[in-house]
């Protein structure tokens, strides 16, 4: 049985503060979240994310399909990134898109495209990608203030710009 | 300039003081970039490594941003000068412990630094005493621009500046901030941070860094995370929310102790001014935990004669290369050294 919160007396304490008194005597404080954190003595996460796995591990089922996958330009195989964890070329993002995607994903917190500052000799490159990438910048924030048709609407016009 | 200018003279992040530096030492924001056209280093052939080091050597020499630098061939260092450079947090020791051509550009402040054929081509960053990521944003930026008007980088439409490593890859941004909480590790207060942390994808190291165990009271807290998220979001985010709670939760924890332990403190913070002052050989180790409680003894007013430059002085000269260099840089034992750090503790603070 969980002692409740010393002040509210409601909820069950979670944050266990041990101050040290004069002459060494310790006093131990239990309060609930949200007690602690009316007294300020706790540090609020942003957001929870599951604890990530370990980055190069193996993924489950894609084994087989992914084990024959060598970049075309430097030669790495897939299995030498598992092992080393660095890639061999610039080219193996695509070389290994199907592989590497999962594990971008688990590392970034689900994220797969970037969000950001681009080169600025790029915009000439093709001209939709400075719109996807300001799109994408939009549905971010969109999405971290919670208007999600905002959202919805940014969504659907990037997976039209993207087949095109 | 050559290393035992860049020794000469305190370095940037230990200078003077900056914004909330009674608890952030410093702030530092690092990009990582590849020249498109080239594998990465760990498929570079010998040549196409030469190529890349003179290549990016001459850009970097004839940029106008880097006038005021220096560039230093690690690969023509020796071993002593290469530690002296990590112990003042200006290469990484995988720059250091890799063969091949391989270089550094430092400012003459020495508060920013292009790493040549790291685990990525380029490895840049800007670093500043206290809390300062804004600004340093600004710089580096600004050195990345610098950098990529004369330079093609690998970039992919997805997924942005492509890396050696994907965890890297999108805006290959690392911002982090050096921590002194004391305060936090006396209480046990400090697991909490730690958890909470982790739960913000955060990472936390040691004072040194990346494979450096955060054991002391100092801690380096940086993202993880670099796909998905502005860089600007997320130097935003460390700005508003990650480092002020941090702070604010050590400055609770320093009144708390103030308030309920203050004599069981004050014989923390003395016995380390003592020892430091009187010690006739002394471990990094030591030195270390005693120059934390001193440095907290001064921010809480308890220690008022030392000033906080010359715990900075302290922290960086009595590391062992540091020594060694002093020392005319010859090979100095364990016992040499722990002698030496002690007569150079003593007499900086009998001094102060
Ligand atoms: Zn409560
Ligand atoms: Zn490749």
């Amino acid at each position: 049985m969980h002692p409740s919160c010393q002040l509210c007396h409601e909820q069950p304490a979670t944050v266990h503060l041990t101050n040290i008194l004069d002459g060494g005597e310790k006093r131990e404080r239990h309060l609930c979240d949200a007690c602690a954190e009316k007294e300020g003595v706790l540090p609020k996460p942003v957001n929870v994310m599951a604890q990530l796995s370990a980055f190069v591990e193996t993924s489950k089922g894609s084994a087989q399909q992914v084990a024959g996958l060598t970049c075309p330009q430097c030669k790495l195989s897939f299995v030498e990134f598992r092992n080393k964890g660095v890639l061999g070329c610039p080219g193996d993002y695509d070389a290994f898109a199907k592989a590497l995607v999962p594990l971008i994903e688990r590392a970034h917190q689900g994220a797969s495209h970037h969000v950001g500052k681009t080169p600025r000799r790029l915009g000439v490159a093709r001209s939709t990608d400075g719109d996807l990438i300001r799109l994408r910048r939009e549905l971010t924030r969109a999405v971290d203030d919670e208007r999600f048709e905002d959202a919805a609407q940014l969504r659907d016009t990037i997976r039209s710009l993207e087949t095109t | 300039m050559n290393v035992n200018d860049i020794m000469s003279k305190p370095g940037c992040w230990l200078g003077e003081a900056g914004p909330l530096s009674d608890i952030v030492i410093s702030s530092r924001i690092r990009l990582a970039r590849n020249v498109a056209g080239y594998p990465f280093l760990s498929r570079a052939t010998h040549s196409q490594r030469n190529d890349l080091a003179k290549f990016l050597r001459e850009r970097l020499e004839g940029s106008r941003f880097q006038s005021g630098f220096t560039y230093l061939d690690v690969d023509e260092l020796d071993e002593l000068s290469c530690q002296v450079l990590v112990e003042r947090h200006l290469v990484s020791r995988q720059l250091v412990e890799a063969k091949g051509a391989r270089g550094v550009s430092v400012s003459d402040a020495q508060n920013t630094v292009v790493m040549v054929n790291e685990e990525d081509h380029l490895r840049m960053h800007v670093v500043g005493p206290g809390m300062q990521l804004d600004e340093l944003w600004t710089v580096v930026n600004e050195l990345d621009d610098s950098i990529e008007s004369e330079v093609d980088y690998a970039f992919h439409p997805r997924y942005g500046y492509l890396t050696a490593c994907p965890t890297n890859v999108g805006s290959g941004i690392r911002v982090s901030v050096m921590l002194h909480l004391p305060a936090l590790k006396l209480t046990g207060e400090i697991e909490r941070v730690l958890r909470a942390a982790k739960d913000m994808n955060l990472a936390v190291r040691g004072l040194f860094g990346e494979g450096t165990e955060a054991t002391g009271d100092f801690f380096q807290v940086s993202n993880q995370v670099t796909l998905g998220r502005a860089e600007k979001e997320i130097v935003s985010e460390f700005r508003s929310t990650i480092v002020p709670r941090i702070v604010e939760y050590e400055r609770m924890a320093r009144q708390a102790l103030l308030d309920e332990k203050s004599r069981a403190l004050d014989d923390r913070i003395f016995r380390s001014y003592g020892t430091l002052r009187h010690a006739r050989t002394i471990s990094s180790e030591e030195t270390l935990l005693h120059l934390s409680h001193l440095r907290l003894g001064v921010h809480i007013g308890r220690i008022k004669d030392v000033p906080v430059t010359v715990l900075n002085e302290l922290f960086l000269e009595t590391q062992p290369a540091h020594l060694q260099k002093m020392h005319g840089g010859g090979k100095l034992t364990g016992e040499q050294r722990s002698a030496a750090r002690a007569d150079l503790t003593r007499q900086k603070l009998g001094n102060a």
